[in-house]
This record gives structure tokens, sequence and C-alpha cells, in this order.
């Protein structure tokens, strides 16, 4: 194999390189050539344009996440920003720890791979910091689904999500699907992943100790994944070879659950000082990360690297995304051990490397020097831009509500209204999707699919539970960025809340355009500053998140979806809502604020009424925060039958989705007398929750709802009715029969079984 | 105090499940690997769900093939109760100890689901804790759980009651007969689709209809001894 030495990049410096065809604009390579004082070699080359690429730089997006680092609060944060995943202080020496991630782009190209690395990736991520993962959870976008294309991607997404899942033995809690045309072409897969430990397992990805050795284990390494490299591997150093291999990676879940629990008996005995996982940029992000966040010098054989393909170049082993492969830093004594730990669960692996006093990376091949490189300047001091960005104008500061009166709605075809936004996609039957998903395994699952948060026990011994939401709403982000991203914020909390549990943090994956379109950059930063205002209102630390941009077909970017994801502890998991009990003799209350106004809500986008001028509603955080406190505290006082959160398609929506589930119960309800039956129906702001308490305790809920100035209505009852009769009934204007309310939910399926 | 052992496989996901099951019901859940042939003088096994060998080649092909298999099998002649679930189910069928196969579902996709179940037969020290007829739910999650046998071999099973559980209502994965699971001639060996050890408390299942498995083998041996 032939391939370029720091000796040949000193002899040749003015050997042109194929930068551009790598996504490095000239003034970057410029850049590389100064760090180095003289030209980069081919592998040098290759490492710093993948790490320097927006993917793994966030070059254009770093200046505008500073500020969630910089949010004060007052919650336990043990690892922060910047770390493979943010890790809190949930009490009795228990610490949590999650994370999104976006496989947007491979997830059009190769639906099922695409989905499946994404939630390998995500799982990695979570092992990396000493966790042992406990569930997933999957927030997706795509298009009109009546396209074959959109079909062929919506049932491999589906699949590869549960394939993968499935195999690796994590349950599924939840998450959230939607539908847009802007995604048709670009359809958003973030995966989440939450892990647990006890606080003295918490590890950093540090290379520390000269000396120490870097064990690299799981799959071997492939031509997988390796995308634009390949380019340079092929065109530059061997022209005959053919190097076009899938850039898409291709999963192994049985390898990664392998991977989980080798890992899981290493830090168990105290075997490893620091791990990596190797995703986007396989090899040289770990190398280069280890030793830049150890401040530590690495010299690392290449030739050690176990192979898939014996023909792959240097640059594609640096480059490979082959899944399923960790990086320890071991100390020497320990190396027998970690050994034994892979051979017994079937792993390969071997030491490629050690930590060494200099200061630099450096990476031979057949003992030759094929990079020397400061890591510091690959993983940490890529370039940033401040690209220039218009700020959305944002409506809000002048916003008047609106209501069904304003667009000629008649209350005389409410029920035909309602029937249409539950027959639409985002009120559907998603079972055909959830089903797909193992939510049992690990035997800690309390709330799954259909409830407004997923819950999982800590562990067999602890009576502490962690409850997880993922919240993006894309409509209302498109007409406000920041204040759609400050209400998602909020949802998600709610879920966390209506559950039962107390809001800890928040984590993101924010989904936009191209950053080089002032206008999206715009939407982003609008959406950060968003997410910063919300969290400091809230008093919750930022841990982590993901950006993803390019999101766009030709010229036309997605709609702004910023994904929030919030995570909250409940004490006592037995002290839980649902959203499923329902109970005859039951009092049905709606708690919370109502702002009367439709801006922004399901109905006017199903009714094609939305308008492009529209603006949102400000927020009082003082109201949404008593809401977030208060509804924990009256359900672990066991008042309360069933929560639900209101929020696309309103109130009606929550009721609907409620007692879709029963045959022999329904709900009977009042509107409120001044309040427009539309905007009762439909509102979706500000945020409130449905709360159905048991008829015995009705005095008392009030009485403590009272003492906390929550607002609350009481609008109606839980009565008995069977499958024949009615399911809802609105009291003065129409009634639903269970058949009715089925049939709406599955006309909006995505799947069918 | 009854000792169960529950094996892990690599690949093996509900064995932490299964063991806690075991607890539950009074038992002593004793981890056996795979790759030892030493079962530590239990009691009964348990073959749990899960993944082994990342279900490649077939499901439950290749764990069929390991050194604790070959002595369950060795024991289960000599009557040691094993009790197969799932991914057990399907290395129970492969190794030949229960007759029939599990192919893809007919839907071709992975189904989890709370699944309404009837008991057929309980002539096993896993079932003395159920009666005949008694109506469960319990969650089934598989890819493969489509239960395959001749004609003639199916009557044989019906005929001697070996089919103790089937599907009712919906048949999530178009077995054959609406078969959940069956049991050898003698009782001792079990296999199911449905996962027991996740309906064992209602916090975290649908129902506490799967204890009695682990209930009855722990009866049925502190009894027997």
């Amino acid at each position: 194999m032939k391939f370029d030495t720091v000796a040949d990049a000193l002899r040749n410096s003015n050997t042109p390189q194929p930068f551009s065809e790598l996504g490095l604009k000239p003034d970057e390579y410029e850049r590389i050539k100064s760090i180095l004082g003289r030209r980069p070699t081919s592998a040098e080359l290759a490492m710093y344009s993948v790490m320097w690429s927006e993917h793994c730089s966030y070059k254009s997006s770093k200046v505008h996440l500073r500020k969630f680092g910089e949010i004060k609060t007052s919650k336990n944060v043990l690892a922060g920003i910047g770390e493979n995943a943010g890790v809190i202080d949930i009490g009795d020496g228990w610490a949590a720890t999650f994370k999104v991630e976006s496989h947007n782009h491979p997830s059009y190209i190769e639906p099922y791979q695409g989905a499946a690395t994404g939630v390998g990736g995500i799982v990695r991520d979570i092992v990396a910091m000493g966790a042992r993962p406990v569930a997933v959870m999957d927030s997706l976008r795509f298009g009109p689904p009546d396209s074959a294309d959109v079909q062929r991607v919506i049932s491999g997404v589906v699949a590869g999500i549960g394939g993968y899942g499935n195999c690796l033995g994590l349950p599924n809690i939840g998450g959230e699907t939607k539908i847009h045309a802007s995604y048709e072409k670009n359809p958003l897969v973030n995966a989440l992943c939450v892990g647990v430990m006890r606080h003295e397992d918490v590890h950093f990805s540090k290379a520390t100790g000269e000396g120490n050795l870097v064990v690299l284990y799981g799959a071997s390494t492939g031509g997988d994944g390796i995308g634009g490299v390949s380019i340079l591997a092929s065109e530059v150093f061997d022209e005959t070879k053919s190097a076009k291999r899938p850039s898409v990676q291709v999963g192994d879940p049985f390898t990664e659950k392998l991977l989980i629990e080798a890992t899981m008996e290493m830090f168990a005995s105290g075997l490893v000082e620091g791990i990596q996982d190797l995703g986007g940029a396989g090899l040289s992000c770990a190398t280069s990360e280890l030793a830049s966040n150890g401040g530590a010098g690495m010299r690392v054989r290449l030739e050690e690297v176990p192979l898939r393909d014996s023909d792959l170049s240097v640059e594609e082993i640096l480059m490979s995304e082959s899944q399923e492969r960790m990086c320890a830093i071991v100390r020497p004594e320990n190396l027998e051990q970690v050994m034994k730990v892979c051979e017994k669960w079937g792993l390969k692996a071997s030491v490629i490397g050690e930590i060494t006093g200099e200061k630099n990376l450096v990476i031979t091949w057949n003992y030759q020097e094929i990079v020397n490189v400061p890591p510091r300047t690959v993983a940490h001091e890529g370039p940033e831009y401040q690209r220039p960005f218009v700020m959305p104008i944002s409506n809000s500061k002048g916003h008047t509500p609106c209501t069904g009166a304003d667009f000629g709605l008649k209350s005389e075809n409410l029920k035909e209204a309602i029937l249409r936004v539950m027959s639409g996609t985002e009120v559907a039957d998603f079972s055909a999707i959830t089903d797909q998903y193992d939510r049992y395994v690990r035997g800690q699952t309390v709330l799954s699919a259909n409830a407004d948060a997923g819950l999982v026990r800590v562990s067999d011994d602890s009576t502490k539970g962690l409850a997880v939401s993922l919240d993006g709403n894309g409509r209302i982000c498109a007409i406000d960025a920041d204040l759609g991203t400050q209400w998602s914020v909020l949802e998600a909390c709610r879920n966390v809340a209506a559950v039962g549990a107390i809001p800890q943090a928040l984590t993101n994956c924010l989904n936009f355009g191209s950053p080089e379109d002032p206008e999206v950059m715009g939407q982003f930063v609008a959406a950060t500053n968003g997410l910063a205002t919300a969290a400091t209102a809230l008093d919750l630390p930022v841990t982590g998140g993901n950006v993803s941009f390019y999101n766009q077909t030709g010229e036309t970017a997605i709609v702004p979806t910023p994904v929030i994801g919030a995570l909250g502890v409940i004490d006592d998991v037995h002290q839980h809502a649902s959203s499923e009990h329902l109970d005859v003799g039951d009092v049905i209350y709606v708690v919370g604020e109502l702002l009367e106004d439709l801006s922004g809500s399901l109905l006017l986008e199903t009714m094609g009424l939305s308008e492009s001028t529209m603006s949102l509603p400000e927020i009082s955080y003082e109201n949404e925060a008593r809401l977030i406190t208060v509804l924990p505290a009256l359900i672990s006082e066991g008042l309360i039958r069933a929560t639900h959160d209101i929020s696309d398609g309103g109130l009606v929506t929550a009721l609907v989705e409620m007692v879709r589930g029963h045959r022999s119960q329904a709900l009977s309800v009042v509107p409120d007398d001044d309040v427009e039956p539309f905007v009762w129906a439909f509102a979706e702001f500000g945020g409130r929750v449905v709360c159905v308490v048991k008829g015995q305790s009705v005095a008392r809920f009030e009485k403590v709802a009272d003492e906390r100035k929550l607002t609350y209505r009481r609008i109606g009852d839980v009565i008995s009715s069977n499958y024949a009769e009615q399911a809802l009934e609105i009291r003065g204007f129409c009634q639903f029969t269970h058949e009715e309310l089925i049939i709406a939910f599955q006309k909006g399926m995505l799947l069918k079984h | 105090m009854t000792r169960v052992g529950v094996v892990t496989f690599p690949g093996s996901l509900d064995d932490v499940d299964a063991a806690r099951a075991v607890s539950k019901a009074g038992g002593e859940p004793v981890s056996l690997w795979h790759d030892d042939a030493d079962i530590k003088a239990v009691d009964a096994v348990i073959l749990p769900g899960g993944f082994s060998f990342g279900d490649y080649l077939r499901a439950g092909a290749i764990a069929s093939l390991s050194p604790v298999v070959e002595t369950v099998v060795k024991e289960a002649a000599a009557g040691l109760p094993v009790l197969g679930i799932c991914n057990g189910f399907q290395i129970l069928c492969e190794v030949g100890l229960l007759p029939g196969a599990l192919t893809r579902n007919a839907g071709l996709r992975f189904v989890c689901r709370d699944q309404r179940l009837r008991v057929e037969d309980v002539n096993s020290p896993w079932l003395r804790n159920y009666y005949v007829g008694q109506e469960l739910v319990i969650p089934v999650k598989n890819g493969e759980g489509c239960y395959q046998i001749s004609k003639d071999e199916l009557s044989e099973l019906e005929r001697s009651g070996m089919v103790f559980l089937r599907y009712i209502e919906e048949n999530p994965n178009g077995s054959l007969a609406d078969v959940a699971g069956v049991r050898n001639a003698q009782g001792n060996v079990l296999g199911l689709m449905p996962h027991p050890e996740h309906a064992i408390d209602v916090l975290t299942g649908p129902s506490t209809d799967g204890l009695g498995f682990f209930s009855s083998i722990v009866d049925s041996l502190v009894k027997a001894g």
C-alpha cells in the first residue's frame, strides 16, 4: 500500500491536495498548514477534514451554544456540555445521563441502517460516561405518508429502530412522530438514550497517565461509513482501486450488546481509566479527543487495528465509521484482565498505542509517521464561524390572540372540526409503530408508548424513577423559532411533570436547514435563545445536545425543528400518574392558565387557516413553573387517577386520547360559558394538563390547588358507557361514539398493521 | 430454597428479568454461563428470552450447540425441569427437547403487545398454580414466534395435552392452531413465546399472571423435596 508520511510532507511540500473535495475551505487548509508548519500528510488532511466538518466541530453553532453552559442553575450537574453526555445528580448516590442525537441524512438514504446505527451511536455515548443504558426513545419526522417513498422511509426507520433496540435489549419508552411536507426528502431521526449509574461510576473520556495503553475493542474496522474520505483514498493514492463503498454505516446490535456488557464489567472492576466510543470520524475522533481531553500525547500504531478488509488505506482506517467499537485507556497492569473480559464476551481487542509524555498525537504505519499533530487542534480548536444571520421578525410583541370566529368557524361545525383533527396524522393510532418496539425488557418500564413521558425505575432496590419526554413542534417554531422553542421546552417539562416527576435537566437536538442561509441561521440563533431563556426561567441545566444542519431539499429548508428532551425524577415510582386510568365517578379538571388563542394550533393548520404572519403568545413563566411544580405534588399525594398534557390539538384531543383505550367509560364535559367553543376545544396555550381526580379526593385536590395558587377548572365527569355508546360528550354541542373516534384515529395511521 | 438456574448466552436480554421473577416467587436464582457445562446442581433451569448470538443463522440455532445446553439436554432426560421463554423456546425446539419450530411472524414484523392467553393443560411442575381454562394477560415480544409443525404431529400434541398455552382473541404471529406454548410428554420441559417474567408486578407489567410459572416450580420442588 502506498501511503504519505510526515517525511514525504516535508520533502514534497507543494504536492496539491484535494482539500476542497474533502469539504475544507482554502483558509481552513491554510490554517492546517500553519498549525503544522508544513502541508498535512494525506492522513492528517483526512483527520482534519472530518474533525473540522460541521458534524464534528459544530463550527457554525459553537458560538451560539456557549450560552447553554452559562446558565446558572441550582441543580447538581456532575458532567455538562462537552462530555459524551451530561450527567446529573438524582439523589441517594444515583446519577442519570441522557442525550439525543440525529441520524437524519443516513436515514433517508438507507432508512433501516440509518436509524439502527443512530440508536447504536447514542447508546455508546451513554456507556462511555460509565452508565448502564436503561432506555431509548425517539423523535421522528416524515413527509406525508401517502407517497411510496415516504412509506419506504417510515417502515425502514421504524424497523431499524426496533431491530437494533430490541436486539440490544433496551426498552423503547416512547417518543413522538410527526408529519410535515418539508420532511419528505429529509426525514428526521433523533434518538435518545438514558443511562443510570452511581456517582462514583461517572467516567470521563480522558487519556492520562504516561505509559498507559490505548486499547481498541469491539467490532473490527471495515470500509463502511467513510463518506468523503474515499475521495482522497481513491483519487490520490490508488486510481485503479474501487473505493466506492456504502457511506451509510451498518449496525450489529448483537456486538453492541456484548460491548455494553464487557464495558460494564470493566468499569465495575475498575479496569479502565477513560473510555471513548467510536462514532462519527471513528479513530480520528476517538484518539484526538482522548488525548486532547487528557492534555496528553499519544502514539498509535495503526497496523494494530483489527481490519475486516485488508485493502483499506491508512486514511480509511482512520476515518472508518464502522460501528460497535470502543477505545479504552488501560494501565499496563490491568491489561490482562481487560483482555480476559473481552475474550469472555467474544470481542476482539488490541493494544493500538500508549500515552506519552510528548505533546502530540503521533500515528505510525509500519514504523513510519503518517500523523504528527497537536491533538487539541484536531479535536477542540477547529474553526469557529460567526455566520451571518438574519433574525426572524417576531410579531409576538404585538401579538393579538385569534379565535374561531376570526376565521368564520361556527359552533354548529364543532363536531366536524373535531373529527377532522382526530383524523389527522398527529392524533393517529401509532400502535403499528410502537408495537414494533420492545418496551418490557429489563423489567423497569413503568410508562412507555402513549404516556406523556416514559418512566423507568432506577433499579430493583430503589423506588426512584426517571421520566423522560422528547418534544418538538415545527409548526409553532416556523411561526416564531424563539418563542416556539420556549413553548417546546415547557411542553417537555409539563409531560415529565404530568407523570409525577420533577424536571431536572434538558437536552436537545436542533434540526435546521443550511447554516449558510442567513435566514435559517437566524432561526437557529432564535431557537438557541429560546432554549436558554426557558432553561434559565425554569432553573434547569442544558446538559448537552446535538445540532443537525443542512436538513433541506434543494433550496428548501425543513421547518425549524428543535427537539427538546426533559428528564425528571420521581422519588417513589409507585406514585406516578398515567393517562390511561379512568373510573366512573372520577371528576375531570383542567389545571393551568388558558390563553384564549388559537394561534399556532393544530386546528388552524388542519383547516388550512394558518398564516405566515401569525405570532405566538408570550409566556408567563410564573404560571408555567407553578404548574410544573405543583402537579407532581398533587400526584404524589395520590389524589389523581390520570393526567394528560394538553398540546397538539388542544383540550379536546387530550380528552379523546384519554378515553380511546376504554370501552365502558365515557367523558362528559361542559365547555366554559365565557370561552368561544373552538378556543375551548383547540387552544394549545398556555401550559395546561387534564387531571382526572378520584371522586373522594375532590375536596382535598381543590384545597391543595388553592393553597398553591394553581388555576383549575372542573369541566366534567367520567360516566359509565359501553362500546356502542358515547365516548365523549361535550354537553350542549356534540357527542362521539367510541367507534367514531376509532375510525378517525385509523385514518391518520402512518403505517398499517 | 429452590435453586433455579438462569442461563446467560451472549445476547440474552431477559435473564435479569427471569432471575427477578424467581426471587419474587421465593426461589433462589443461580446464574449459569453458556460456555460452562456446569449447571451448579440447580433444581430447575430457565433459558431466558433475548437474541442469543444475535439470532444469527436462525433464532436459537447457535445457542443450541453451547456446553450448558448439552448438560441441560442430558439432565432434562433425567427429569430436570426446564423452561424456555421466547428465545429459550426457540433453543429447546432447535435442540429437539420440544417438537416443532418457530419461524418469522406472519406479519414479518416484530410484535410487542399485551397478549390474552388461555391455559390448556397443567400437567407440569411449571404449571401447578394454574388451572385449565384460566385466561391470562402476558406480554409477547418477538419477531420469530410463528409455531410450525406437521399436521399429524400437531394432532398428537393436542391429543396428549402438550399444547398447554394458546393465544386467544388475536394471534400475534400466525402460529399454527394459535399455539403459544408446548411441553414435552413428561411435562418437565416447557417452552412458550410469551414472557411471564414481564408479568409479575403491575408496576412494570400488564398483570401478575406470569408469576405462576415461577411460583409453581418453587412450590413443586419444595413439596417434592
